[in-house]
């Protein structure tokens, strides 16, 4: 179970820092996990995706990036991948990095290898933000749900109920199209539909962790509730929470990629992976690789999360983790 | 039993009620406005434009315009702000055009899901299980439009034959033959598409329910006193494994809509989601929140029945006793 010393010290010396509980059983977590391959190669590719993103978020960004993800060449459309650049027409600044684009070129010569890596950070920041405000608001609601109880407890569980009616994907594409089109109001929308299962989960495990003896201690000792629900209760239910994020991640960037494809999706000139796969549907045989890259892109990456997520699942499972 | 029913009943107008509040107030608070949908046409005065938002009931205070938007309704009189036709009637059209679909969509789940969840349960670590799980993955995270597109060019290609839309245009008059021959052509692939997604998860949920069932000290039981190994997994692991999923059979009646919004899109199959969308498309305020109102009863009337049904299968549910 839980270490936790809040025993020993007296509540006016108590600094936080020693009492912070450390997620149980995460050494034998990680011994299930690394048992199991298709999680691991989930894991690895997550991280092969993490590092292409940050590198892309280095090569695209700034006044003059090494790629330029939205340098119009209207010389070079859709060329094909390692194609070499026009270098008798496209004045220095312009040519892409070593000359060479080396996943092509689309409808506006722009150099898809920047557009991927650009869109590498793109989607996975929409992944990983409008997950999070999922996270944080069913992080909250569920722990007040479950550590008040009562009348608290109905009035969030309903809303939960009516949240769950909403045709998710019909909702978000609504609100989606009527606000002005921006990254952030996506990330926003997904984010505010997705948090009511991540509610339950905290929900349930606060009602399991509610009469445990670590949370009577704190109780005992004075404790302010918001520390005890969000320092103490919070760290201990977070396991289901992590399996459920990481496979809302791989399904956010599956919204973002319909939204694209609907044209609702991350306004232009920035590159997401979905917008790049539905600007590549009209070229699905004049230049197939835009629509294979980003497909590729994105289905490797929404796998890994999923295949991880499941991992992450399956070693949390303890009629499992007995074998 | 009836208290069960009356209950639930209140309980169900509640939320309707708070869902229609909270979809009203979204589609209207959202910046822009249908009077400004046409902004550039000269011939559209300033007078034309309030003539249209007193029409509409676009100038009264939101609580009135509520009112009056779920009076109108009820009573069937709301009528698009697009082309004036009623709206219940445009969405019955198009809930007939989305069932097929929706029914061929599902069977396919069903059908193909269980089979695949429960042999690959059995067969734990098995090629057949590893590849199944594999599958299931790969059709889970693939955005569904880029199958589609694949999937479009290969039939096209491979069988020479139309898929997009209802049926091919003008083959309205031909011998009823073609015609049956036409309209399933162009059900294969949506459906196909729409079910693939719904295989995979269902049948990870079969395969993951299948293996706790067999864990169970029953089945042990059942082994040990030496039934065949099939009236162990097919009478009685299978029964008790079956039993979640009751209720998720409820649960995709909300399918019709949801699911079919970029599938209808891809195969402009005239349908309830391509009707959504084009609604959002236009500002189209009527048919949206209806749509949303005829969702959010579909999943209402799904969990109802999903309800009802597992009181009926699982006898240690009692139809008077009402759920946490």
């Amino acid at each position: 179970m839980v270490k936790n010393e809040s025993g020993q010290n007296s509540p006016d010396v108590y600094d936080g820092s020693d009492l912070v509980p450390q997620i149980s059983g995460l050494k034998s977590m990680w011994r299930q996990l690394r048992n199991n391959p298709l999680a691991l190669w989930g894991l690895l590719l997550l991280t092969v995706f993490l590092v292409l993103a940050v590198a892309g978020l280095l090569l695209t960004k700034g006044q003059s990036p090494v790629m330029d993800p939205e340098k119009v060449r209207l010389v070079d459309t859709l060329k094909p991948p390692l194609s070499r650049a026009n270098t008798d027409v496209l004045a220095p600044a312009d040519r892409p990095a070593f000359g060479i684009y080396l996943l092509g070129t689309d409808k506006l010569g722009r150099d898809v290898m920047a557009r991927m890596l650009q869109g590498a950070h793109v989607s996975l920041l929409v992944g990983f933000i409008s997950v999070g405000i999922a996270v944080f608001v069913g992080i909250i609601l569920g722990a007040l749900a479950g550590y008040y109880g009562n009348y608290i407890d109905s009035v969030i569980m309903r809303a939960v109920d009516i949240m769950l009616c909403f045709p998710s994907f019909f909702l978000i594409l609504t609100v989606v199209a009527l606000l002005p089109a921006s990254i952030w109001n996506i990330m926003i929308v997904i984010g505010l539909t997705s948090w009511p299962g991540i509610a339950r989960f905290v929900r349930a495990e606060f009602l399991a962790l509610r009469k445990q003896d670590f949370v009577v201690a704190a109780e005992a000792l004075g404790l302010s509730k918001p520390k005890i629900m969000f320092l103490h209760m919070v760290p201990n239910a977070i396991a289901p929470v992590l399996v459920t994020a990481t496979i809302d991640v791989a399904s956010a960037i599956l919204t973002e990629s319909s939204l694209s494809f609907l044209g609702f999706g991350v306004p232009p000139p920035a590159a997401s992976w979905g917008n790049i796969l539905s600007d590549g549907k009209e070229f699905i045989f004049d230049a197939p690789w835009l629509f294979i890259a980003s497909g590729l892109a994105i289905l490797i990456t929404v796998l890994a999360f999923n295949l991880f997520g499941e991992g992450l699942r399956e070693a949390l499972n303890p009629r499992l983790r007995e074998r | 039993m009836f208290s069960f029913f009356s209950r639930s009943l209140v309980e169900k107008v509640i939320t309707l009620f708070f869902i229609s509040i909270i979809s009203f107030s979204v589609v209207m608070l959202a910046p822009g406005d249908p009077s400004e949908i046409d902004p550039m046409n000269p011939k559209f005065t300033k007078e034309d434009i309030q003539r249209l938002r007193q029409a509409f009931d676009l100038d009264k205070p939101l609580h009135i315009q509520y009112y009056r938007f779920y009076k109108k309704l009820f009573t069937n009189e709301l009528r698009s702000y697009k082309d004036n036709q009623p709206v219940l009637a445009k969405i019955t059209e198009r809930f007939f055009n989305s069932l097929p679909l929706f029914l061929v969509g599902t069977l396919l789940t069903w059908c193909l899901a269980f089979p695949l969840g429960i042999q690959s349960a059995l067969r734990r670590q098995s090629l057949f299980d590893r590849s199944t799980t594999f599958f299931s993955y790969l059709f889970i995270s693939l955005p569904s439009f880029f199958l589609a597109y694949v999937l479009i060019i290969f039939i096209v290609k491979v069988f020479h034959v139309p898929v997009l839309g209802l049926q091919t245009f003008g083959r309205e008059s031909v011998s009823w033959w073609y015609f049956v021959n036409d309209r399933i052509w162009h059900l294969v692939l949506p459906s196909v598409l729409g079910a693939i997604g719904g295989i995979a998860i269902l049948s990870r949920y079969v395969r993951s329910q299948m293996l706790e069932v067999i864990e169970q000290d029953y089945i042990r039981t059942a082994q040990a006193k030496g039934l065949p190994e099939n009236t162990v997994y097919y009478k009685h692991a299978l029964r008790n494994a079956l039993l979640p999923f009751v209720t998720m059979f409820g649960l995709t009646l909300p399918g019709l809509l949801g699911g079919s919004v970029i599938i209808e899109s891809i195969f402009s199959w005239p349908g309830m989601g391509r009707l959504g969308y084009d609604a959002i498309l236009a500002r189209d305020y009527p048919v949206i929140l209806s749509l949303n109102f005829i969702a959010a009863c579909l999943v209402l009337l799904g969990t109802f029945i999903s309800d009802v049904l597992y009181m009926v299968v699982d006898p240690r549910i009692s139809l008077t006793g009402g759920k946490s």
